[in-house]
C-alpha cells in the first residue's frame, strides 16, 4: 500500500492500467521525471527509470518475463522488482512504487 | 624431522595431476619434494572436454584444471613442455633433454596413451610430417589445429567409429563441414555397443547429415602436400579436404619398457599400483596394465590416483586398487547414449532385458547376472540412466520386476529416487562427487547448477551427471533455484528439445506465446525465449497463430528500425529499386515535414528514413503511402537487381521485371532470419545475386540460375546453384519452395547459408527439385498460402493494435 504520509512524497494518477498494453510497457512523463510503467503478464505491474543504465535505451520498449527487463537495444537484462542488473555490471534502475486502485488507474509514488 | 624424500612424476595429464591434487591435499608436500615432467606446455586441462573444445561449446580457456601458478602454490617443482627421455633405475634417476636430470625415491609414471595411427600409404609428406589437413585428435594442441583448419575445410572425413570418433565427428559438423565417418567394422562403437543399438545410433548420426561408411578399411591418403581424399582396400575412395584419424589408443609405455620395467600392453602394476618388478615405481592411468585391464576411461584412473596418493602420503598405506566397473555416456548433443559393463550376456545364466522403439530410436538393454546388473546399453532414453548407473556401480540387487528398471514411472518416483538416495551415492562419477558433498554445497549457498557444480566440481568431467546434480538441486533447495537455462533447449525458458517442443506444441494445441509458458515452462515467462517462441509457433500454425503483441521485439510492434537513440528508421518498399519521380518526390516531402535527421541509400536499393520519433510513424506512413520495406524484421526483405536487357548493353535477361516479381510476391514472408533477394541480368553479375541469400542470374540462351544460401556479410559466401530454368515464373517458383523449406527447417535465426551448409545443396536439389520426399505441392502451396495471407503492416497506421501503439509517453492525471 501507498500512503502520502511520508514527507515529500507525492502520488500521481497515470491514469487506467489498459493504457500499458498487457506484457508490455509504456513510458510517462511524471512531473518532471521520465519513468517506464510496466505491466507483466504475471498480473504485476512495476515502474523504473524510464531510460537504460548501459547506454540510454528506452526502457519501455524492452521484452518482458516474469519480472524480468530486457532493453531493446543491447539486450541487457534487469529485475523489474529490485532494479539490479542480471548478467552484467551496469548500475542498477531506480524503481518506483506502483499499485493499481479499486478505479483501476496506477498510481506511483515519487519521492 | 626426517628429510623429505624426493617423489618424481613422469606424465602431467588427466591421471598424474589429480594424483597430485590427491597428494598435496593429503600432505604429501610436507614428506615429499615433488617434481614433474609434463609434455605439454601447459598446467593440466580437462582432457574429455576436448570433444566440447571442437565443436565450440568450450571455450579453451575453460578447460583448464590447474594452471602454472596451482604448482607453484603447491610447491611443485613442473618442467612443462619437457619429454622425460631416459629412466635409470639403478641411480634412481629420471633424464631429460637440457641437461634435466631429477633423482627419485619413489617414481610414479602416469604417462597416457597417444592415438593410434593406422599404416597408410601417402599418409606423410616427403619431410616426414603428416600431409596437410590429417589430424590426430588427443591434446589441446591438436584441438587448435584442427579448429583452425576446419575454417578453411569443406568436407572431412573421420577415420573410427567408435566413442572419440563420433564426438570428433559432431563437433566438426557444428564448425559446418560436410562430416563423413570411415567405420572398419559393420557397426559404430562396437566395442560398445551390440548390432541393434549400433544401428540406431548410426540413424541419429545420420538424421544430423553426418555421412557414415562401414566396412570400410582405409588403405592410403591421397594428394600430394595436402590430402585430398581417400583410398579404400575395395578400391573405392572418398574425396574430402581434411581427414582426422580416430582408431583407438596405444599406451605410452616405450619410456617404462626401455628402462626394464614389465611391460605387456600396458605398465603392468600390482594391487597397490606398483609396477611389478619394482616396489618405488608405480604407474596409473591410460599407461598402466591392472588385473590384464588398460582402461580408456577417466573414471577408473580417478580412484587410482586416490589410492595411490593415500599410500604414498602414507593417509592409508594399506589401501588397494581392485579394478573399476567401466561405464561411459556418449558426448554427443542429441544423442542421449550410456553404456556400462558387458554389452552381450557371457553366460548361458545371464539374462536379456530389450526393449526397442525403432521409430523414436529408443533402445535399452540390461545384461542381469546372479540378480545384479552386469551391463547395460541406453540409447535414446536417458532418463534411467541415473538409476541403473547407481545399481551396476554398487552392485546392488535388481528388483524382481525389470520393467521398473526400464521406465520411469513418471516425475513422482523421479523425484523420491533423488530423496531416497543414500548419501554417500556416488553421483558425479567423472570426478567421484558424493550426493553429500552436493547437499554440502546447498546447503552452503550454491543454488544453482553453474554454483554447485564450481563448488563440487561435480559435472565438470563429462558433464553427463548434470541432470541428476539439477534433481539433487531441486529436491534440496526448497525451491530456491536459480535460473539455468540449459544448451540444449530450443529455447532457454522452456526445458525441451525442439523435436520435443514442436511435439508438445501441436500434441496439447497451444497457439499462442503465454500458452506455451503455461503449459510447458510452468507458468514461467521467459523474456529471452519469446521471440524464439513467436517464430516457431508462426510457422507451425500460419494464420491460426494467435499473435501476442508483447512477444514481439519493439521493431516488429511499431513495423520500423529501433535506432541507437531510441527514434526509429522507415524504409518503404521500391520494388526492385525501381522508383519514380512521384515516389521521389513524396519521400522528399516526408523526410522534410517530419524532420529525417539522415536520408540514406541503403545497400538494398532503397532509402532510408532516418531519426523518427515512435510517435510519428503512422503519419509517416500514411503521407508516403508506400508499403513497408520490412527492413526491421527477420523476413523477406529486398530484391536488388541490375538494369539488365531494359538498357544494359551486355544484359541477357530482364532482371529489372524480375526483380520487381520477385519483390511484389514475396514481400513481408516470415522466416527464420532475414532474406535478402537479388537478381542480374548477366553473369558479370552487377546486382551480386550469387552472394545473395537467394538469387537469380541470367545466363545466354535465355534461362536463368538460381542460386541459394549466399552471404556478403560477417561471412562471405558464394551461394549454391539450385536449378537453372527457362522462365520467370519458373524462377519464382524455385525460389518460393526454397522459402518455405527453409521456414519450416531451418532453425531461429540460422541465416539461409548456414541452413544450405548444414543441409547440403545435394539434398535441398534431391527435395525441391527432384522433388525425393514428394513435397514439392505443399510446398508450393504453403508459400502460397502465406503470400495470400499477407497484409501490408503499415495499414495498422489506420488500425492500430492498441491506442497506446505507437504512443511514446503517455499522460500523467495529476492528483
Ligand atoms: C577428446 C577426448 C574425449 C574424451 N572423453 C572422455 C569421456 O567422456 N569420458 C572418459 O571417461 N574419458 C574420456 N576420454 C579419455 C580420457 O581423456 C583419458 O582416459 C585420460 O585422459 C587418461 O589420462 P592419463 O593421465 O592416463 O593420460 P593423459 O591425459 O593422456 O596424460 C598423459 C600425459 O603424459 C604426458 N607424457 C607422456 N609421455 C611423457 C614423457 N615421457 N615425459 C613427460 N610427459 C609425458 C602426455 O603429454 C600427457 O600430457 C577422452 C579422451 C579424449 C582425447
Ligand atoms: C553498359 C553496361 C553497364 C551498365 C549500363 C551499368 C549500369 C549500372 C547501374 C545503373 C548501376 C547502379 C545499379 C543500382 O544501384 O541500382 C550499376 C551498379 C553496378 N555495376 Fe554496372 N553497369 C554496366 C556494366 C557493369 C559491368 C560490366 C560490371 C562488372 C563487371 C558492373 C558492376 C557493377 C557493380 C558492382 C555495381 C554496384 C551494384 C550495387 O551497388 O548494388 N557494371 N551499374
Ligand atoms: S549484370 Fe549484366 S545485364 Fe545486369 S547491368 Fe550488369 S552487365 Fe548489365
Ligand atoms: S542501452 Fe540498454 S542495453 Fe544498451
Amino acid at each position: 500500500m501507498l500512503t502520502a504520509s511520508e514527507t515529500g512524497v507525492r502520488i500521481y494518477n497515470l491514469g487506467p492500467l489498459e493504457q500499458v498494453p498487457l506484457g508490455e510497457g509504456r513510458a510517462f512523463l511524471v512531473g518532471s521525471t521520465p519513468v517506464a510503467v510496466f505491466r507483466p503478464r504475471n498480473g504485476k505491474v512495476y515502474a523504473t527509470q524510464a531510460l537504460c543504465t548501459h547506454k540510454g535505451g528506452p526502457l519501455a520498449d524492452g521484452l518482458l518475463g516474469g519480472e524480468t527487463l530486457v532493453c531493446p537495444l543491447h539486450a541487457y537484462r534487469f529485475n523489474l522488482a529490485t532494479g539490479q542488473p542480471v548478467g552484467h555490471e551496469c548500475s542498477a534502475l531506480r524503481t518506483y512504487a506502483v499499485v493499481v486502485g479499486p478505479d483501476g488507474c496506477i498510481r506511483l509514488a515519487l519521492p | 624431522m626426517a628429510a623429505k624424500q624426493r617423489l618424481v612424476l613422469i606424465g602431467n595429464g588427466m591421471a598424474g595431476a589429480r594424483f597430485l591434487e590427491e597428494l598435496t591435499s593429503l600432505g604429501g608436500g610436507e614428506q615429499y619434494d615433488i617434481v614433474a615432467f609434463g609434455d605439454e606446455p601447459y598446467g593440466n586441462y580437462n582432457r574429455i572436454l576436448l570433444s566440447g573444445v571442437v565443436s565450440g561449446t568450450h571455450d579453451p580457456k575453460d578447460i583448464f584444471i590447474n594452471p602454472l601458478s596451482w604448482y607453484r602454490e603447491k610447491g611443485v617443482t613442473l618442467h612443462a613442455g619437457v619429454r622425460a627421455g631416459w629412466i635409470d633405475r639403478d641411480s634412481k634417476k629420471v633424464y631429460a633433454p637440457n641437461n634435466i636430470g631429477e633423482t627419485y625415491d619413489k617414481l610414479v609414471l602416469a604417462t597416457g596413451s597417444q592415438p593410434f595411427v593406422p599404416p597408410l600409404e601417402g599418409l606423410t609428406r616427403e619431410d616426414g610430417r603428416f600431409k596437410e589437413g590429417v589430424f590426430v585428435f588427443r591434446t589441446l594442441d591438436d584441438c587448435s589445429a584442427i579448429l583452425a583448419y576446419a575454417q578453411q575445410a569443406k568436407r572431412v572425413a573421420v577415420i573410427g567409429g567408435g566413442l572419440l570418433g563420433l564426438e570428433a565427428a559432431r563437433g566438426l559438423l557444428k564448425q559446418g563441414l560436410e562430416v563423413h565417418i570411415v567405420h572398419l567394422t559393420a557397426h559404430l562403437m562396437d566395442a560398445q555397443l551390440d548390432p541393434s543399438s549400433a544401428k540406431l545410433l548410426q540413424r541419429a548420426m545420420e538424421s544430423m547429415n553426418i555421412h557414415v561408411h562401414l566396412e570400410k578399411s582405409s588403405t592410403a591418403l591421397l594428394g600430394n602436400e595436402c590430402v585430398s581424399g581417400i583410398g579404400f582396400k575395395d578400391g573405392s575412395r572418398l574425396d574430402c579436404d581434411m581427414v582426422v584419424l580416430s582408431a583407438g589408443i596405444r599406451p605410452n609405455v616405450d619410456l617404462a619398457r626401455a628402462s626394464g620395467l614389465t611391460v605387456q600392453r600396458g605398465i603392468v602394476v600390482h594391487n597397490d599400483l606398483s609396477c611389478r618388478n619394482d616396489p618405488n615405481v608405480f604407474a596409473i592411468g591410460e599407461c598402466a596394465q591392472h588385473n590384464n585391464v588398460v582402461y580408456g576411461l577417466v573414471a577408473p584412473l580417478w580412484e587410482q590416483a586416490r589410492v595411490l596418493a593415500e599410500r604414498l602420503s602414507g593417509k592409508n598405506p594399506q589401501a588397494v586398487y581392485r579394478g573399476s566397473r567401466v561405464s561411459t555416456k556418449l558426448k554427443v548433443m542429441g544423442v542421449d547414449l550410456a553404456v556400462m559393463g558387458d554389452k552381450d550376456p557371457r553366460h548361458e545364466e545371464d539374462e536379456v532385458v530389450t526393449y526397442v522403439e525403432p521409430s523414436r530410436g529408443i533402445y535399452k538393454k540390461l545384461v542381469v547376472r546372479d540378480g545384479k546388473l552386469a551391463g547395460a546399453i541406453l540409447l535414446g532414453d536417458g532418463q534411467m540412466t541415473p538409476r541403473l548407473l547407481q545399481a551396476f556401480d554398487r552392485s546392488e540387487l535388481l528388483p524382481e520386476s525389470r520393467s521398473e528398471l526400464l521406465f520411469s514411472l513418471g516425475e513422482q518416483s523421479q523425484k523420491l529416487s533423488v530423496a531416497d538416495m543414500p548419501d554417500d551415492t556416488q553421483v558425479c562419477n567423472c570426478n567421484g562427487v558424493s550426493k553429500a558433498k552436493l547437499l554440502a554445497a546447498i546447503k552452503g549457498g550454491a543454488r544453482s547448477l553453474k554454483a554447485v557444480c564450481d563448488a563440487t566440481r561435480a559435472g565438470t568431467g563429462c558433464g553427463s551427471c548434470k541432470p541428476q546434480v539439477q534433481a539433487i538441486l531441486e529436491w534440496a533447495a526448497d525451491g530456491l533455484v536459480a535460473e539455468d537455462p540449459s544448451v540444449h533447449y530450443y529455447v532457454p525458458g522452456v526445458p525441451l528439445t525442439k523435436v520435443e517442443l514442436v511435439r508438445a506444441i501441436k500434441g496439447q494445441d497451444l497457439r499462442s506465446v503465454s500458452a506455451v509458458f503455461a503449459v510447458l515452462a510452468e507458468g514461467r515467462e521467459d523474456a529471452a525465449s519469446k521471440l524464439g517462441l513467436a517464430s516457431l509457433l508462426k510457422t507451425i500454425w500460419g494464420k491460426d497463430y494467435e499473435d501476442e503483441r508483447d512477444a514481439r521485439f519493439i521493431n516488429d510492434r511499431v513495423h520500423a528500425n529501433i535506432q541507437n537513440d531510441g527514434t526509429f528508421s522507415v524504409i518503404p518498399r521500391i520494388y526492385g529499386g525501381v522508383t519514380s519521380p512521384d515516389q521521389l518526390r513524396r519521400i522528399a516531402d516526408v523526410a522534410e515535414k517530419y524532420q529525417a535527421r539522415m536520408v540514406k541509400i541503403t545497400g538494398g536499393q532503397r532509402i532510408d528514413l532516418l531519426g523518427l520519433p515512435k510517435e510519428s510513424l503512422p503519419a509517416v506512413w500514411q503521407d508516403l503511402g508506400m508499403p513497408s520495406g520490412h527492413a526491421y524484421t527477420k523476413a523477406f526483405r529486398t530484391c536488388k537487381t541490375c538494369v539488365g536487357t531494359d538498357f544494359c548493353r551486355y544484359g541477357l535477361g530482364d532482371s529489372t521485371g524480375l526483380g520487381i516479381q520477385i519483390e511484389q510476391r514475396f514481400q513481408g514472408i516470415e522466416s527464420p532470419h532475414k532474406m535478402k533477394l537479388a537478381a542480374s541480368g548477366c553473369p558479370r553479375n552487377c546486382a551480386e545475386a550469387t552472394t545473395k541469400d537467394v538469387g537469380a542470374v541470367a545466363i545466354e540462351g535465355g534461362r536463368w540460375e538460381v542460386y541459394v544460401g549466399g552471404a556478403a556479410g560477417s561471412k562471405v559466401r558464394k551461394g549454391d546453384v539450385l536449378c537453372v530454368v527457362d522462365t520467370h515464373d519458373e524462377v519464382m517458383q524455385y525460389m518460393g519452395r526454397f522459402m518455405q523449406y527453409y521456414r519450416e527447417q531451418g532453425k531461429y535465426l540460422e541465416r539461409t547459408y548456414d541452413f544450405v551448409e548444414r543441409v547440403g545443396v545435394d539434398h535441398l536439389r534431391q527435395v525441391l527439385v527432384e522433388d525425393s520426399e514428394g513435397m514439392c505441392e505443399r510446398l508450393d502451396a504453403e508459400i502460397q498460402a502465406a503470400i495470400n495471407a499477407y497484409v501490408d503492416p503499415w495499414k495498422e497506421a489506420d488500425h492500430p493494435k492498441h491506442p497506446a501503439q505507437f504512443v511514446r509517453e503517455l499522460a500523467v492525471v495529476e492528483d
